[in-house]
């Protein structure tokens, strides 16, 4: 593939990758439904990447919904709020999906809460505005993104006000949002641009404000015409382009959306700033939007709740602290043949072993499986088919790492470019051994000395 | 690495019935459907127009030899496995592809023993020492056929493949490689090679039968294209340019590509996955090699056909492809950090 560094557009696909079944129709058409709100919420006090937040109020103190409860010094790091209308409680610990354990307020709900449509309309309803946005100055979008604990939603959850932070040495000309949804079974970005597409365009163009690009891109796979038809819709007479892309796996990622949509490469090791592009989700600009034109800060976020395991797959905007538990039941709860809870997608997402644990700012769904669709492969020897080479994105030859990895010679590991691996599952999904390439990849990649 | 716990429903109404939630780590989702045995059982597919032209042309003579070979072939994969006492999967079908593929490399005269001993030989040597399936640096098949070749020449050499005066008439001529070399050409004709009906060792002789097998297994991605395309590549430009600068008429392109094994070769032998690169590029070179070792060793060497130890050849330096097509990943080499 041909790139130069600044071109604009690129073929809207990229090399390799898989096609797992998509099966986004169980959960495509549910229109975005409003969890009722929980007695008790717990905001973990570490929900993005970067330094742990501290609690601000004392147990038993009153909180109003979005206030916030917990901040840090750092740079690297998000507020958290409320939720809710409630009172705090003594900090308590939680695990959270990825198996770590962080300390979460607990917060009682008490008095008036809004509820259901007044709470959507509250959220995404009313106007939001594609001119006049000058008004709002770099610093200022910059730090109202950090007041309001906004991160990303597509799952990474790194603080947006990070990536706002402009680098004199390497301007930004390009946003791009992603609006791939990528992974199988989600729609919770799908059904967001469906329904409140409007936040998403103003959002996006104060993003670029901050971050001074001139060009702004939303990526949709071609999987989500009706998302396509509401972006273009709604970004009529702005600079906002919408560009659709192949339905592929990883599209989501950045190293494939931004060779995708816009012909650029992003170096091995490097970030999509070394390219002059900023990459948001979708949710993400939303969250923006409210941020800077209705002072609010991120305290609900869309959840797809799918999976053949759950009995109605359902699109959820949940408070965040709500558990995983909570909006199972408003999906009418899991089948008799449900087998493995996956916090996100089914290709990247982390299995749960707990329910009753709070959803954070960047749980993008809950996938529930059946015993029939994880039942476990035997492992067999590599028959070195090439298979997991043909489907890498990265170009990368998997069972080489891999069984580096499992040998723990690192020095035939890094000769194949194990850490340039992205760890997107593409090559296990595809080994007919059976083996556990990501997972051998991972762990070498944790395990080999640092040089 | 999965551990188990049990969550209650959330209708809490039946309890009898609580899903079993099981963690493991990503990915959640594999393509089920493409196992290791579906691959064998697609080359199995796959060889059944060559077996079918073989019976077509050879009768008994094929039937009777596929049936050594599988046999011998599974009943080594059974003994090896109870004497080494590892699980080596015999369900994977490898075993049977073996078998096929040794048969219908050999002429239609070869004693039993000689199939049993070659088939014994590819799942022992060709297989089993390496450590199974996957690990195996040679395409089994192959070992066994060298093994016998070389213990058994008057077996196997051109006079194994002609009968004078036999009621078979297909084996009365010589095969058309023999017969090129010794400048009868025009004995088999260019029809007869895409159809089958001429001499040659039982599977190869049907061009067409090739192709139509080793396109189905390009296109399921059992076999990939890039190693019988650059074969049948690279016999054509050398055998082309030869033919273009001396005119001689057995290095006719045609000829070299559609007879002999090549075909069966290219399509069945050289893409054995586990005995050829992993990339792309290697593949490339694979391929490309290959069918320029097939014409070397039949324009310069005694023997008629070339394609046995091409592969052997190139089985060999498959490791050191393997280490000079390591790609780069997208968006260059890691960076060293000090
Ligand atoms: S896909 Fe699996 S069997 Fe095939 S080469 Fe890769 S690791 Fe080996
Ligand atoms: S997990 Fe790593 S090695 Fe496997 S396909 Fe993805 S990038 Fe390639």
């Amino acid at each position: 593939m041909s790139a130069s560094p600044l071109s604009t557009t690129g073929p809207g696909t990229f090399p390799r990758g898989i096609h797992p079944p998509e099966a986004k129709e169980l959960s495509a058409s549910g229109k975005i439904e409003v969890l009722p709100t929980p007695k008790e919420v717990k905001i973990a006090l570490l929900q993005h990447t970067g330094a742990p937040c501290e609690a601000i109020h004392k147990p038993r103190t009153e909180v109003e919904a979005g206030a916030m409860v917990g901040s840090s010094e750092a740079f690297v790091s998000a507020p958290v709020h409320s939720p809710i209308a409630g009172k705090t409680a003594k900090t308590c610990s939680v695990t959270l999906p990825n198996g770590r354990h962080v300390p979460a307020v607990p917060i009682k709900a008490t008095g008036e809460q809004l509820e259901g449509d007044a709470l959507f309309e509250e959220i995404f309803g009313g106007e939001w505005p594609t001119s006049g946005l000058e008004r709002y100055s770099a610093d200022e979008i910059r730090t109202a993104t950090r007041e309001a604990g906004i991160v990303g939603l597509g799952g990474a959850a790194f603080p947006t006000h990070v990536k706002f932070a402009v680098n004199p040495e390497k301007p930004i000309d390009t946003l791009l949002i992603n609006g791939c949804e990528c992974e199988p079974y989600l729609n919770a970005d799908n059904r967001l641009m469906i329904e409140a597409p409007m936040p998403m365009i103003s959002g996006t163009m104060l993003a670029a404000r901050a971050i001074g690009a001139e060009q702004m891109v939303i990526a949709i796979e071609d999987n989500k015409p009706e998302a396509i038809a509401a972006a273009r819709k709604a970004a009529e007479g702005s600079p906002v382009r919408i560009q659709p892309v192949k339905t592929k796996y990883p599209m989501g990622g950045e190293k494939q959306l931004i060779p995708a949509a816009l012909g650029r490469i992003v170096p091995t090791g490097g970030l999509p700033l070394d390219v002059g592009v900023v990459v948001m989700n979708v949710g993400t600009a939303t969250a923006v939007a409210r941020a800077i034109l209705r002072g609010k800060p991120l305290t609900h976020r869309v959840v797809s709740v799918s999976g053949r395991g759950i009995v109605s797959p359902k699109n959820i905007l949940a408070p965040v602290g709500a558990t995983y538990q909570e909006l199972i039941d408003l999906a009418d709860g899991l089948t008799p043949d449900a087998a493995r809870v996956i916090a996100g997608g089914p290709m990247m997402g982390f299995a749960l072993g707990e329910l009753d644990t709070p959803i954070t700012k960047g749980t993008s769904g809950i996938v529930v499986l059946t015993e029939a669709e994880v039942r476990e492969r035997n492992e067999t020897n590599c028959v070195r088919c090439g298979h997991c080479v043909d489907v890498c994105p990265l170009h990368l030859v998997p069972t080489r790492i891999a069984l580096a990895s499992r040998a723990r010679n690192w020095d035939l590991a890094k000769r194949y470019h194990m850490m340039a691996c992205m760890e997107c599952g593409c090559c296990s999904y595809a080994c007919p051994a059976g083996i556990p390439l990501v997972q051998l990849i991972r762990t070498g990649k944790a395990s080999a000395p640092r040089a | 690495m999965s551990q188990e716990l049990d969550t209650a429903p959330a209708s809490d109404t039946d309890q009898a019935k609580a899903p079993r939630i099981v963690v493991a780590p990503s990915p959640h989702l594999s393509e089920g459907s493409f196992t290791t045995r579906r691959m064998m059982l697609d080359v199995l597919v796959a060889l059944s127009p060559p077996v079918a032209v073989s019976i077509w042309v050879f009768g008994w003579y094929a039937v009777v030899q596929l049936g050594i070979c599988v046999i011998s072939c599974l009943v080594a994969e059974a003994a090896f496995i109870a004497w080494r006492g590892r699980a080596f999967t015999l369900g994977d079908g490898s075993a049977a592809v073996t078998g096929v593929i040794l048969a219908l490399s050999l002429p239609w005269s070869t004693p039993w023993y000689v199939g049993f001993i070659a088939s014994f030989v590819a799942i022992g040597i060709g297989k089993v020492v390496f450590g199974g399936l996957g690990q195996n640096l040679f395409n089994p098949a192959m070992v066994g056929r060298a093994f016998v070749m070389i213990c058994f020449p008057a077996a196997l050499g051109a006079a194994a493949y002609v009968l004078p005066g036999s009621p078979l008439s297909i084996v009365t001529q010589a095969t058309p490689l023999t017969a090129l070399k010794q400048g009868l050409v025009e004995s088999s004709d260019v029809l007869s090679l895409l159809i089958g009906n001429t001499n040659g060792s039982l599977g190869e002789t049907s061009a067409i039968a090739c192709l139509l097998g080793g396109l189905y297994l390009c296109l399921r991605r059992t076999a990939s294209w890039e190693i019988p395309a650059g074969t049948i590549l690279s016999v054509a430009v050398i055998s082309g340019a030869g033919y273009l600068i001396s005119g001689s008429s057995f290095l006719h392109p045609l000829h070299h590509i559609l007879g002999g094994a090549l075909l069966f070769g290219a399509f069945f032998i050289a893409t054995d996955p586990v005995s050829s690169p992993l990339t792309v590029k290697g593949k490339w070179f694979f391929g490309l090699g290959l069918g320029a070792i097939v014409m070397l060793l039949r324009l310069a060497s005694g023997y008629p056909e070339g394609l046995m130890f091409a592969v052997l050849l190139m089985n060999a330096v498959t490791p050191l492809i393997n280490r000079f097509t390591i790609p780069d990943p997208v968006g260059g080499p890691v960076p060293q950090r000090n």
